[in-house]
């Protein structure tokens, strides 16, 4: 008779469901790299239920950047996922692909370019990418200029508004050109032409221009900064260009406001940046510069080499990369052509117009974004004397919604908005909600007023008590905990943002 | 009686993609087109003409990773719609990155308590990390130097010939010299007593590579270490040392512990590995780590608040997807050390058997090290009759995609061919290169020599007599006239980059 010896180990780490077995029971390495594997399905189930705790990407209003495409396009950039973008001599497709992108956006852009042209510019991983390679592209420039004329070359600056994204003072600070840049007053959210123009010196480099301002979603008028820069080039002879930093308003302005002159059809424009992954309706990590013609991208800056086998002429930041983005973009940019691209950003504009009236129908808020512009709507509370926007946006969160709060920049520190961009995705029914769950939060906060937080410092207070007698009430339970809560989580946030970007 | 209206033409949604209108009509290539198509034709139309790029896992050029498992796969998809820099959003992912920064940094011995945090970021690849950390460097020293009174207009770095492009970027676009110590037939890596003696007052700091692109050698660290240390004792200047590690860093921990190139060494402030190479996640993840909060200068860092919160950011790239991010971290805790150790073992493996094949033939000098990164670099022993470059292109019909170029100065004259031995490279696979490398040379040997090393040698005899060409000599002639015809075409339609 044959004894079979059954091991009682023989239900082995194969067979156990996930949730059984030893690996949900220890904490995940967070220091140290774990010295012994675990299966795969281990990992992945761990992370993933992690991950469950992050918001929403869809009903995250804070972002311009895409969050959803359709399915068909999802099976593309799986696809194509194991593809080194740089690899050009490799996948001679996906490059050509890119050189497509390039082309079909210079020719929206009006690009001085003939029919069958090869336009100039490149695909990079972001508008970020793109305003550092442009603003390279600047400096070099000027500079030779300025080593032909003789003149001194060591004090480069830039002129744009104090509404500009950090990439531009990124840019500025790595690079070592100075940034002047236009204030901003109350009202008056973007950068002033006319100061702008009266800031231009003998050292500028370019004039920088935003269709569609971070905060309000505004569009600078690119035009009259034009002319009134024509004309002082004509006096002083420094031909100072401009760049259009169109990272939103690019995919936006060509179809809902093609009258609107900003592009390169005024003189002036020399580079213009847009990101793909904004408007362009892909997913993060995309963006296209492209320059008027050859000759506003100095040759030096592009490099040429050939360790992948073949001569490759390479002028980007970044050196690998996915191919996914670029992929997604063409299919984006031929699915739906120009007529799917008009219907969005008008369903887009339509939306957010109803949610401007909606807001304002409240009778509470002021909105400050205009209605040709970027489908943005940002508002600011009338009377922030019992609450601020910023308890408004921790309040939303409780039903989803991320909308965030926060304060103007230099001069007009004093006034703070919630922002709420409207993206592809964000339908008409989403809209009606979120202005529900808006009602709510007010109506909570108009019964239970809650003590001033210390970030409404920014914030007009109407001052009714702040001489005054100290009122001393005593907090009810909803106060203490709202309070506890409100410390520990700026407690936890100042330990989280620790030591790494 | 009603009478229904048949209609005679179906709706086009109807038609399956191959017997629409879409697959007879050329794609845009310069205009948007006016209208929309279905989404089932663009799929198809843009899939079908990806299938003429290379295979990605043929593609023996490239130290990038092309190949991790499905449940990876999933957790990419899912994430593909996070945008990383909302950190507020997303405080999970942000965390996932900083754990991976810590993991790495104990990787690489960063002088840290058990629960200290380190100081690090994760970024698009070892281009944007090599900016980051030159831009410390470059920083502190211009600090320094200010402090002392002194000029700041020139500074410079010392690295070898051999640094792969971005190095070159950083200094032309930041504006810093770049000074290169030479490699030489034979030696094709930096040299540490070169290097040190090129280091003067204005140098921001000495680049040294653990993994040369080239033949995958791992530079000597410790040397420039105990050198510069003593030069920088007699000069006071400070100089320190930045490792760039993008193949290297995922490779020495596991197959080499003993050798001493991280943290370990007193003058090494930053080092920049790539996890999109040995890392072994898709393109478009590096990692650059710092060995102290003092090596980065606070005034780099930017703080801000439009998405709702006090975000510090210190990276060239804001937005970007967060994928990459989180298959970094499955990597890590899913394979752990043990994991890492088992995968580089087998590329050391098959690098072994393929190196051992290649000998075999007969023809080929090896010359990549046995330790380093597990790449097989070689040329051939003779090249006048037909060269490495051939050697490529015909191996492209087999589906092998095998790069082939010249060594930089001092080495011009040296062509080599270089397989990298990535973890899904198996050994059948490496048998299967082998196999064919053979056939191509014997196909090689059955074909004459290429037109111009003829006519060299003819020029050499100084013999006048004009041969008449054979046909098989004139098809070759005219094949290899149109070949560069169209690449030059294709090189001009390319753009830039």
């Amino acid at each position: 008779m044959v004894i079979s010896n059954t091991t009682a180990e023989a239900s082995t780490k194969n067979i156990s469901c996930t949730f059984a077995s030893r690996y949900v029971r220890t904490a995940l390495p967070r220091y140290k790299m774990p010295e012994n594997s675990i299966p795969k399905d281990a990992a992945c189930q761990i992370i993933n239920d992690e991950l469950m705790l992050d918001g929403n990407p869809r009903l995250n209003l804070a972002s311009f950047v895409t969050t959803w495409m359709e399915p068909e396009c999802d099976k593309l950039i799986m696809d194509s996922i194991n593809k080194n973008y740089v690899d050009m001599d490799e996948y001679p497709v996906t490059t050509e692909l890119q050189n497509r992108c390039v082309n079909i956006i210079a020719h929206l852009f009006n690009a001085p370019v003939g029919d069958e042209e090869t336009a100039i510019g490149v695909g990079t991983v972001g508008s970020s990418e793109a305003i550092m390679l442009a603003g390279l592209a600047f400096k070099r420039k000027w500079q030779q200029k300025r080593r032909a004329e003789g003149k001194p070359c060591d004090k480069p600056n830039i002129v744009t508004g104090a509404n500009v994204q950090v990439c531009w003072e990124k840019f500025a600070r790595y690079f070592e050109v100075e940034l002047k840049e236009v204030n901003l007053e109350e009202d008056y959210y973007v950068m002033d032409p006319k100061k702008a123009v009266d800031m231009v010196d003998e050292n500028t480099i370019c004039v920088a221009a935003i269709l569609g301002s971070t905060l309000t979603g505004e569009f600078e008028d690119v035009k009259l900064l034009n002319e009134l820069l024509t004309k002082k080039n004509e006096e002083t002879g420094w031909n100072t260009p401009i760049h259009v930093d169109a990272a939103s308003g690019g995919f936006i302005a060509p179809f809902i406001y093609p009258d609107i002159e900003w592009d390169f059809r005024l003189p002036l424009v020399k580079s213009i940046n847009v990101s793909g992954h904004k408007y362009g309706l892909v997913y993060a990590g995309v963006g296209w510069v492209i320059w008027r013609n050859r000759d506003d991208l100095p040759e030096d800056l592009v490099f040429h080499i050939n360790y992948l086998g073949s001569d490759q002429p390479t002028f980007t930041l970044n050196f690998s990369k996915g191919s996914s983005q670029i992929i997604a973009q063409y299919y984006q940019l031929i699915r739906l052509g120009f007529e799917g691209y008009k219907n969005i950003m008008e369903n887009c504009r339509d939306n957010a117009k109803m949610l401007t009236e909606e807001v304002e129908k409240t009778g509470k808020f002021k909105v400050v974004s205009k209605d040709v512009g970027v489908p943005v709507v940002a508002f600011s509370l009338k009377d922030s004397s019992k609450y601020t926007v910023f308890d408004i946006s921790e309040n939303l969160r409780r039903f989803g919604w991320i909308v965030p709060a926060y304060t103007m920049p230099a001069n007009a520190q004093h006034v703070a908005v919630l922002r709420v961009v409207v993206r592809e995705d964000f339908s008409r029914t989403l809209g009606e909600r979120l202005i529900s769950n808006l009602q709510t939060v007010l109506n909570e906060m108009e019964s239970h007023p809650i003590p001033v937080s210390t970030k409404s410092a920014h914030v007009t207070i109407d001052s009714e008590n702040t001489q005054g007698d100290k009122v001393i009430t005593k907090k009810d339970v909803t106060e203490t905990q709202t309070e506890i809560t409100k410390f520990w989580k700026k407690l936890v946030d100042r330990k989280k943002t620790n030591a790494v970007c | 009686m009603t009478l229904s209206k048949a209609a005679t033409q179906s709706d086009a949604s109807v038609h399956s993609t191959f017997a629409s209108r879409y697959a007879r009509v050329c794609l845009p290539r310069f205009k948007m087109p006016d209208n929309s198509i279905p989404k089932e034709a663009a799929y198809q139309i843009i899939n079908d003409e990806l299938m003429l790029d290379g295979n990605p896992r043929l593609n023996l050029a490239s130290f990038v990773t092309t190949w991790m498992e499905p449940e990876c796969d999933k957790l990419m998809m899912d994430a593909i719609n996070k945008n990383y820099v909302d950190m507020d959003e997303y405080p999970v992912t942000t965390e996932l990155q900083n754990r991976c920064v810590n993991m790495i940094a104990n990787l690489f011995n960063a002088p840290l308590g058990e629960t200290e945090v380190a100081v690090g970021v994760g970024t698009v690849g070892s281009s944007e990390a090599i900016m980051l950390a030159g831009l410390a460097f470059k920083r502190r020293w211009q600090n320094r130097r200010r402090a002392l009174g002194l000029p700041t207009d020139n500074p410079n770095i010392v690295t070898g010939a051999n640094v792969q492009v971005c190095w070159e970027k950083f200094a032309r676009y930041f504006e810093v010299e770049l000074k290169e110590v030479k490699l030489s037939d034979g030696y094709y890596v930096m040299d540490p007593q070169k290097a040190v003696d090129m280091v003067d007052e204005n140098t921001i700091c000495v680049a040294a590579i653990l993994g040369s692109t080239l033949n995958g050698e791992f530079e000597d660290v410790k040397l420039l270490n105990d050198l510069l240390e003593a030069k920088n004792k007699e000069t006071g200047w400070d100089t320190p040392i930045h490792v760039d590690a993008a193949s290297g860093g995922f490779i020495a921990p596991f197959l080499y512990p003993e050798l001493e190139w991280d943290f370990r060494l007193p003058l090494v402030k930053s080092i920049n590995v790539s996890g999109h190479k040995y890392g072994l996640v898709y393109a478009g993840v590096g990692w650059v780590i710092w060995r102290t909060k003092e090596d980065l200068p606070e005034e780099l860092i930017f703080h801000i608040n439009y998405l709702g919160a006090d975000q510090p950011t210190f990276t060239l790239n804001f937005s970007k997807g967060s994928n990459q991010i989180i298959a970094q971290y499955y990597q890590l805790i899913r394979l752990g050390f043990e994991g890492y150790k088992n995968i580089m073992e087998n590329c050391q493996e098959n690098a072994k058997i393929l190196k051992a094949g290649l000998e075999e033939t007969g023809r080929f000098t090896i010359i990549s090290k046995d330790i380093g990164v597990p790449l097989v670099a070689f040329s051939l022993k003779d090249n006048s009759i037909h060269n490495e470059f051939e050697i490529s292109d015909m191996l492209r019909r087999y589906g092998w995609i095998v790069p082939a170029y010249t060594m930089p100065p001092d080495a011009q004259h040296v062509t080599v061919l270089r397989v990298v031995i990535r973890e899904d490279f198996s050994r059948t696979l490496a048998n299967r290169l082998v196999t064919d490398i053979e056939k191509v040379l014997t196909d090689l040997d059955a074909l004459p020599a290429r037109f111009s090393a003829k006519l060299a040698a003819n020029d050499e005899n100084d013999d006048q007599v004009s041969r008449k060409k054979t046909a098989l000599e004139m098809q070759k002639e005219v094949c290899s006239v149109w070949k560069k015809f169209v690449d030059e075409r294709k090189m001009k339609i390319n753009g830039v980059c």
